[in-house]
């Protein structure tokens, strides 16, 4: 009898499938490839043959991915399912997390990085079907590394927040390396550990990945602690403050350095504190620049039903600016003219990492 | 009777256009030339351009003057580039498949 696991692949382009059925033949246990190009020809499949993962893209016609993960999810609960889309909003991956998948691939780092991808499926289709709980989880990054560590896992956890990125390597129950915004080691897993919010996945281990923290984990986990406890209810001694102030800019600094950006201008609603600039002394000139120029668009897209504002960029020989609203803040980040690739992306990175 | 007709008359519900062509402005915000569809309301086209005028001429006041500005919408981008005072304007209404521009030299 064929013992080999089924992977049915839906997505309404077939030359993607047909793409996708020669990649998956990599995948070393050598699982069956059923394709389906609507989301009713996936449900028959599901319905007749038993299919261990399902791959689903988001946009299609009819029944989207999103609505086809949500019939999966509650008439076949044992399918694992992966989604592979092409739409780069980070909020796809986050509502489809929400519904229950096992991982969110983008079709553009897949092709980039087949072999992880193969890896990660092999992982899904050995994990044993009937032993444990799955659902969604509402847990702290605190709680999810400490499962791990508890129960002696090997994995790299990698967590989203937005367009951050953070990954966390762990070996036997034990965590070797962080990675973020360019940080690595300890620096990183205090950065990642900060954020309030995001989600998170398993990828394979990688027991060959050099290790950069020999603290064990609940000293780790103590230190972060403390310092979260610090940061709510800050010092009152004028040394700790500005110390801790003094890190703050520091840390801007090198975000601003690392992306490459020349200057930064947040600028808070007016009257409602003073603008934070760091690389540039025209902060008053930037910042009424940019508080005009939301209210310009504002008013414009109002006018010509454009739709939201996503940012807006202006250049000159020497310079180029991008300007951005980052919750209740519109931020300007000047460029050198140089960069030209992705600066929405990286500003928004830039930004996005400012606060956190 | 066409009673309901004269009750309803002109009660549409409105999709508006969104603009797809080139303006060009002169240095008082006048529409000079125009590749818009004439079907689109003067008054709006009259109202980008301004606006746009007004963010070159604030960029100025900032001692940072610009040559090129894109305001970039969820369906609408529109990029300006100065003119000696003025600025020719192109509006492109945007779908979930046009390419992310990168920024152009002059």
């Amino acid at each position: 009898m064929d013992k080999r696991h089924k992977i049915l692949v839906l997505d309404d382009d077939s030359d993607w499938l047909a793409l996708c059925r020669d990649l998956l033949t990599a995948v070393p246990s050598r699982p069956e490839i059923l394709t389906a190009n609507t989301a009713k020809r996936a449900l028959a499949l599901l319905e007749t043959e038993s299919v261990r993962l399902l791959i689903c893209d988001l946009k299609m016609p009819r029944i989207d991915g999103l609505q086809m993960l949500a019939i999966v999810r509650r008439q076949f609960p044992d399918v694992r399912t992966i989604v592979l889309s092409g739409l780069e909003d980070e909020s796809y991956r986050s509502r489809a997390y929400a519904l229950g998948v096992d991982l969110f691939w983008l079709k553009t780092e897949m092709q980039r990085n087949s072999k992880l991808f193969t890896e990660c499926l092999e992982s899904l289709l050995g994990r044993d079907q009937d032993v444990g709980f799955r659902g969604i989880q509402s847990k702290s990054l605190m709680d999810i590394i400490q499962m791990e560590c508890l129960s002696r896992s090997s994995t790299v956890l990698r967590i989203t927040r937005g367009p951050l990125v953070a990954k966390l390597w762990i070996q036997d129950g034990e965590l070797i390396d962080a990675e973020t915004e360019g940080a690595r080691g300890e620096a990183a897993f205090q950065r990642a550990l900060a954020w309030k919010t995001g989600t998170f996945e398993n990828l394979p281990a990688e027991p060959e990945r050099e290790r950069t923290i020999q603290k064990p984990i609940n000293a780790l986990l103590l230190e972060s602690a403390q310092n979260m406890d610090e940061a709510i209810n800050p010092s009152e001694e004028p040394d700790l403050v500005e110390s801790a102030s003094h890190r703050k800019t520091m840390w801007k600094l090198s975000q601003l350095t690392r992306e490459g950006a020349d200057f930064v201008v947040a600028v808070p609603p007016e009257g409602q504190g003073e603008p934070e600039a760091l690389g540039t002394q025209s902060v008053a000139a930037f910042s009424q620049w940019t508080r005009h120029t939301a209210e310009i668009a504002r008013r414009l897209g109002d006018r010509l039903e454009a739709g939201p504002l996503l940012h807006v960029t202006g250049h000159n020989q020497e310079r180029q600016v991008l300007m951005l609203a980052h919750g209740d803040r519109a931020f300007l980040i000047g460029w050198p003219t140089e960069v030209t690739e992705n600066l929405p992306e990286k500003s928004r990175k830039l930004v996005a990492s400012w606060d956190s | 009777m066409g009673f309901l007709k004269k009750i309803f008359a002109g009660r549409h519900a409105a999709v508006q256009q969104l603009p797809a062509g080139t303006i060009t402005v002169n240095r008082d915000g006048q529409v000079v030339t125009s590749t818009v569809s004439s079907a689109y309301p003067k008054k709006l086209l009259q109202d980008v351009g301004r606006d746009v005028l007004a963010l070159f001429s604030e960029a100025r006041v900032a001692q940072m003057p610009l040559a090129e500005v894109s305001l970039h919408f969820g369906s609408l981008r529109i990029t300006a580039r100065e003119l000696r005072g003025g600025a020719i304007i192109f509006l492109f209404p945007q779908t979930a498949l046009s390419p992310t521009p990168t920024i152009s030299r002059l």
